[in-house]
């Protein structure tokens, strides 16, 4: 075990890590932040998705030795300062864009992610860079709709009751 | 996972000199590598990372040649290299996800030599050098002597790539159809134009791993069209049978996307 | 305008802030002071004998605290099943021993043998595999006609061969639907497959069994729909362990699809082991595990015949399943492929005659139970599909057909066993047209042609019999539980409101939209009343959530609560306005009196409840507190048109989905938001069916679709942006709410349009192909034009 120091939503933050720990393990069993979930185990559903050093990583697929002293944002850095939701995260509320909840962690990182990187994609480049997060709960119709609101694109408003 | 000693050199010469240790495996993006750990069915003493080496995750392009430290990753090619082959760009782009293109490396990649993966077909068909550096210092490998089928290599024990180079042809293209569980190819084509002749590497479709359609070479040489390879009959290399795809369907499948990547190539 | 708030209105979810901030509380987020950790060892084969178990190594490694087996659970229930099937023949099924470890036999890949508890996961992983299981390796049984052949090997040695049951619905109609089909003047036969699919919802799942040495009380957490349910399941029929000493609680779930209904042998390790090492004791399921180790869906192998007179009115329809239950009986497996399946083959249509035989099946697999629909897609997709071939073969219109033999009036009994009590079918596939520009198909067909594309559109129809209830019914049927459900309103003094409901929540919404009822009924703030779930020390005995029911059966209890809360408020409210409890009225949260101006607010009413200073204390109790359990009289039964629209690249084969539509009547419906997302998951997985998943077998037994290398789940740029409409209305009769369930219409409507459009596609470019298995992978639908060149 060695001890392992990253700066997590802006804090620094430390706690033992043996050689095989991954990033996913530190955050939820070292340092109690839950939101990161673990969905499956070969790399693929998406729910771990982090930041590291500003970029999208999948927190169950790199070891978090590997990344000591890295800059790592996740889910419970998402918040705007006074706590309320951040635009992404209101989003994904205002259109319905999540239901269980279990993948909607490393959606909203990956939706951020590509809003830095192009801040105004196109609803096919919505869906191709979320091919890394599966969502079994929405069929992905609002998660694409909540994305493309967050980057300030007009989408149809929610359903509405019959008048 | 079992678990093991990670030790994080900064220098080529270090992971080196630490792949000398008892037991020792390197480890570089670890996108493949970690789920294969996870399962149990890879384990070392000591895992040597080589994601801390800067001088390992350089590109450059000069004189119709693009340069890959092995240790560039997929989302860095992808950025950095559409300029000078943008063949070899959107390859690297249209790897795993975005987040696996963050970690993965092209040296980590054509070390692994899956059969399915995506850079074996790029460095295969673009007939690049492959640096390995060991012990006894670096030797370059040529592409073509590289591969030597599923998950096998002219790569040595205690051997790194810290080098590809890849010559940039007039046109190429890669193409591929998705295995729609795993996103790796269920078979991908890459076709180069080069003057003194067209490369055809296919992955994904063989137990030989990446393979050149030698037949299909021959024809676009002569006439780089799709319609010159309409009369071929599909590559015969032993076919891929599996859940998603019968060893006819992959070998149909190389003759259209070869087609396909011939007729999208810039 | 639309509604704002109350019943009707898309409001917000209150669940979202805290998953969208990492604050949600799912089972995995727990963890109990002093916990050890389980690794189970799973059968690596398909079907052994042990003949022995060496843990020797396994108990020395670090950090172990003791290996389990078999032996260890002498005297301890095996896992119960919950429906018992009666056969033909009168004999009830065959009912096999379930075993919480593997006892004497493994009978499928991932069959739990031995299980290590550690101080840590990692740990009791690495000792797992220190153990050493002598099996000797037994020929498999994986096709279910091969396994009822004679002399097949056994999945049970107890048993007298691999047949659960073989039903016949409704028996007495066998002689006349015989006699119809071989007198019709046109009969459609096909046979298909609906294959295997694993429910795979993100959240994989966990079990926590805690253990009070103080109270002598056991808690397990668990990722379940139905924590009741699994404590008088593991209560009583496998650990022995009263309700009163037994707490199950299910937090936060991850979805569940159905595969949390059941339930499971690590929820039952869990809970037991605790008490014996006297220590917490967590699982956490991998991924990999889960695909071994949850309940599958589907599985059936068909042949249905539809008949048709002259005019091309069905006149009947015959169907042989064959329904695979795997190497166990999960927990609701057996009414799966009778009651959820049989009693749904009348679909939208009035065909006079219908008989169905099913043979269930026992194999070396992974046990079979409800996904998403249960049964209901089995039903629809044979039917749907078999309307489609009848309609090419006649040469007739596809919609033209279904319609000619809608039925038109309600109530209606069908020939099996249930009646509808509303629908209105050509509404809603007069919906489904304006939807979707049928009459520019031909144009963009020609588009796509131009293109080198072959296109198609599929259109079909569905039923489902949801708000799966009536208790008295479905113990007629074989079921061991009763199908009510409950709810606890109770009013704080200060006129807040907390809803404690038997209904469990795992993405669906209840929080927000079972506020809106009561809110509506009162008239208050939906921020005023509290929805809580989950967890037996706190809400009523209640059968949870699956089958569509929560707002029919769990709201409609809610309902009836809220009904007696108001009930007592006017009582209280007309002693404090010296009025007749006849001339009060309640709206917006106000009590007023009938011709005066006399009101009093919410708030003073219930204050008066719990200070009860000037209170008709001779009357009536202080407080303001009621529970309600709602059995309903019949199921409802939601109905819809769906449509798909594709295009095949036919030097593929890759199917893409340009479009999908889907016109449901739901009855009523109180958050138009959540009924439609509910929809859209639904198409998905429906779609995840017909497309791209499959969980696949090889001959021995092996699980070739074993994690999600090779299971492929439904990514965005799978899906289309969905067309969804939910306003033609048939308020369901029989419950106060009118609503009939949502939640599974999608993943039944969705996959024979899917399959329809498919074939409509490859006929139109001369390729005379009649049917693809699902799901229709690129491979499968280039092989099946070949074929037919």
């Amino acid at each position: 075990m060695e001890n392992v120091t990253l700066t997590v939503n802006g804090k620094e933050r430390s706690a033992p890590a043996e050689g095989r720990t991954l990033l996913v393990e530190f955050l939820r069993e070292g340092l109690r932040l839950t939101g990161t979930h673990v969905g499956c185990d070969t790399s693929q559903c998406g729910a771990c998705l982090v930041h590291v050093d500003g970029e999208p990583v999948k927190a169950c697929s790199v070891l978090v030795q590997d990344i000591a002293g890295a800059e790592v944002t996740t889910i419970e850095g998402m918040a705007n300062a006074d706590g309320s939701l951040g635009t992404i995260q209101a989003a994904f509320r205002e259109h319905h864009g999540l239901q269980c909840g279990f993948c909607t962690p490393g959606m909203v990182m990956a939706a951020a992610s590509l809003l830095k990187e192009n801040p105004k994609p196109t609803e096919a480049e919505v869906r191709h860079y979320l091919e890394g997060n599966i969502c079994r709960c929405t069929g992905y119709h609002n998660i694409v709709k909540a994305v493309m609101a967050a980057s300030g694109q007009d989408v149809a408003p929610p359903a509405v009751a019959a008048e | 996972m079992y678990d093991f000693t990670l030790t994080r050199p900064t220098t080529i010469a270090d992971a080196v000199s630490a792949l000398q240790g008892e037991d020792a495996q390197p480890i570089a993006g670890g996108q493949t590598l970690l789920p294969t750990m996870k399962a149990r069915l890879a384990q070392a003493e000591t895992f040597v990372s080589l994601t801390g080496i800067s001088e390992m995750r350089g590109i450059s392009a000069a004189d119709g040649v693009l340069t890959l430290g092995g240790g560039a990753t997929h989302a860095t090619v992808a950025r950095e290299a559409a300029a000078s082959y943008p063949a070899l760009a959107s390859l690297a782009g249209r790897i795993g996800d975005p987040a696996v293109r963050t970690r993965g490396t092209v040296g980590g990649s054509i070390a692994n030599n899956d059969p399915s993966a995506c850079y074996p077909a790029g460095a295969l068909g673009s007939g690049a050098t492959i640096t390995a550096t060991g012990p006894n210092g670096s030797r370059e490998i040529a592409a073509d002597d590289y591969f030597q089928g599923m998950f096998a290599t002219a790569l040595e024990e205690g051997e790194i790539i810290t080098k590809v180079a890849f010559p940039i042809p007039e046109k190429a293209a890669y193409e591929k159809m998705l295995q729609p569980a795993s996103r790796f190819p269920l078979v991908a084509v890459f076709v180069a134009k080069y003057a003194d002749g067209v490369r055809v590497a296919i992955t994904g479709a063989s137990t030989d791993g990446v393979f050149r359609w030698s037949e299909a070479e021959a024809a676009l040489s002569g006439d780089f069209s799709p319609a010159a390879i309409e009369g071929l009959t599909p590559p015969s290399n032993d076919m891929i049978s599996d859940l998603h795809g019968t060893p006819e369907y992959r070998a149909h499948l190389c003759k259209v996307l070869t087609a396909r990547a011939v007729r999208s190539a810039q | 305008m639309p509604k704002d708030h109350g019943i009707g209105a898309s409001s917000k979810r209150r669940e979202d802030a805290r998953f969208l901030t990492g604050k949600g509380r799912y089972t995995d987020d727990i963890n109990v002071a002093g916990q050890a950790h389980v690794a189970f060892l799973r059968s690596d084969v398909a079907h052994g004998r042990i003949n022995g178990i060496d843990t020797s190594a396994a108990e020395g490694m670090p950090g172990v605290l003791r290996v389990f087996t078999a032996k260890d659970f002498e005297g301890v229930g095996g896992l119960p099943c919950g429906w018992q099937i009666t056969s033909i023949d009168g004999n009830p099924m065959q009912e096999p021993k379930h075993p919480i470890l593997a006892d004497g036999k493994v009978r499928h890949v991932g069959d739990p043998i031995a299980a290590v508890v550690a101080e840590t996961a990692a740990q009791a992983r690495d000792a797992a595999e220190a153990i050493v299981p002598d099996i000797e390796t037994l020929p498999a049984v994986i096709d279910m006609k091969a396994a009822l052949a004679e002399g097949a090997p056994k999945v049970h040695d107890d048993l007298t061969s691999n047949l659960c049951y073989d039903w016949g619905f409704v028996q007495e109609n066998k002689e006349a639907v015989d006699k119809a089909v071989a007198e019709a003047a046109h009969v459609t036969t096909l046979e298909l497959v609906n294959n295997r699919l694993v429910a795979n919802p993100m959240e994989p799942r966990v079990a926590v069994g805690d253990y009070a040495l103080h109270s002598d009380e056991s808690t397990l957490y668990t990722t379940s729909q139905n924590p009741h349910v699994i404590r008088l399941l593991m209560g009583a029929f496998v650990l022995g362990i009263p309700e009163h000493k037994l707490r199950v609680v299910a937090p936060d779930v991850g979805g569940g699809f159905g595969t949390k209904i059941f339930h499971y042998a690590e929820e039952a390790f869990c809970t037991f082991a605790a008490k014996e090492l006297q220590r917490p004791v967590k699982w956490t399921s991998t991924r990999s595990e889960a695909f071994m180790s949850d309940a599958h869906g589907r599985d059936h192998v068909t042949k249905i015949e539809l008949a048709l007179d002259a005019d091309n009115n069905f006149t009947a329809i015959r169907c042989q399943t064959y329904a695979n239950m795997g190497a166990y009986l999960s927990t609701f497996a057996p009414s799966v492929p009778t009651w959820l399946h049989g009693t749904l083959l009348a679909g939208n249509y009035k065909t006079p005659l219908i008989y169905t035989n099913v043979k269930a099946v026992f194999t070396n697999t992974v046990p079979v139970d409800a996904y998403r629909g249960a049964g209901r897609p089995e039903a629809t997709f044979q039917l749907e599909r078999v309307i489609d071939m009848a309609a090419r073969e006649l040469g007739v219109d596809p919609v033209a057909l279904r319609r000619q033999n809608f039925i038109t009036e309600f109530p209606y009994a069908t020939p099996v066993a249930v009646e509808y009590d509303t629908g209105d079918y050509e509404g809603t596939m007069t919906k489904l047209l304006a939807m979707i520009d049928r009459d520019g198909f031909a144009e963009r067909r020609r588009q796509s042609e131009a293109n080198g594309k072959l296109r198609g559109l599929g259109i079909n129809c569905y039923i489902e019999a949801c708000g799966i209830a009536p208790s008295q019914l479905v113990g007629q049927l074989g079921a061991r539980a009763g199908l009510y459900e409950s709810a606890t309103v109770r009013v704080n003094a200060t006129g807040g409101l907390v809803v404690m409901t038997g209904s469990h929540s795992h993405g669906q919404g209840h929080e927000t939209s079972f506020a809106q009822v009561v809110a509506d009924m009162i008239g208050i703030d939906e921020g005023q009343v509290e929805i809580v779930h989950g967890d037996t020390a706190n809400t009523p005995m209640g059968m949870g959530t699956y089958g569509s029911r929560s707002l029919a059966v769990g709201g409609s209890a809610m309902v009836r609560a809220t009904e007696k809360i108001i009930a007592k408020a006017k009582k209280i409210a007309s002693h404090l306005m010296e009025a007749s409890a006849d001339d009060i009225e309640l709206k917006d949260g106000k009590f007023t009196v009938a011709g005066t101006d006399k009101e009093l607010a919410w708030g003073d009413v219930t204050l008066a409840a719990y200070v009860p200073h000037n209170y008709p204390l001779d009357e009536i109790e202080p407080g303001l507190e009621e529970t309600a359990f709602y059995d309903p009289n019949n199921f409802t039964y939601p109905a819809g048109a769906y449509a798909c629209e594709v295009e095949v690249d036919p030097e593929t084969g890759k199917v893409d989905i340009l479009a999908m539509a889907a016109a449901d009547d739901f009855g009523n419906v109180v958050n138009p938001m959540i009924v439609e997302g509910q929809v859209h998951g639904g198409l998905a997985q429906g779609i995840g069916q017909a497309l791209l998943e499959n969980c696949a077998y090889d001959a021995d037994g092996q699980l070739l679709s074993a994690s999600y290398m090779d299971y492929a789940m439904p990514r965005a740029h799978d899906m289309p942006m969905f067309q969804v409409d939910h306003s033609s209305q048939t308020p369901c009769t029989h419950n106060p709410l009118g609503v009939k369930g949502c939640g599974e219409a999608g993943a039944i409507g969705s996959p024979p349009s899917v399959v329809n459009a498919v074939i409509d596609a490859l006929q139109s470019g001369g390729h005379d192909v009649r049917h693809i298995d699902m799901p229709l992978t690129p491979a499968r639908v280039w092989s099946a034009m070949n074929a037919a060149k």
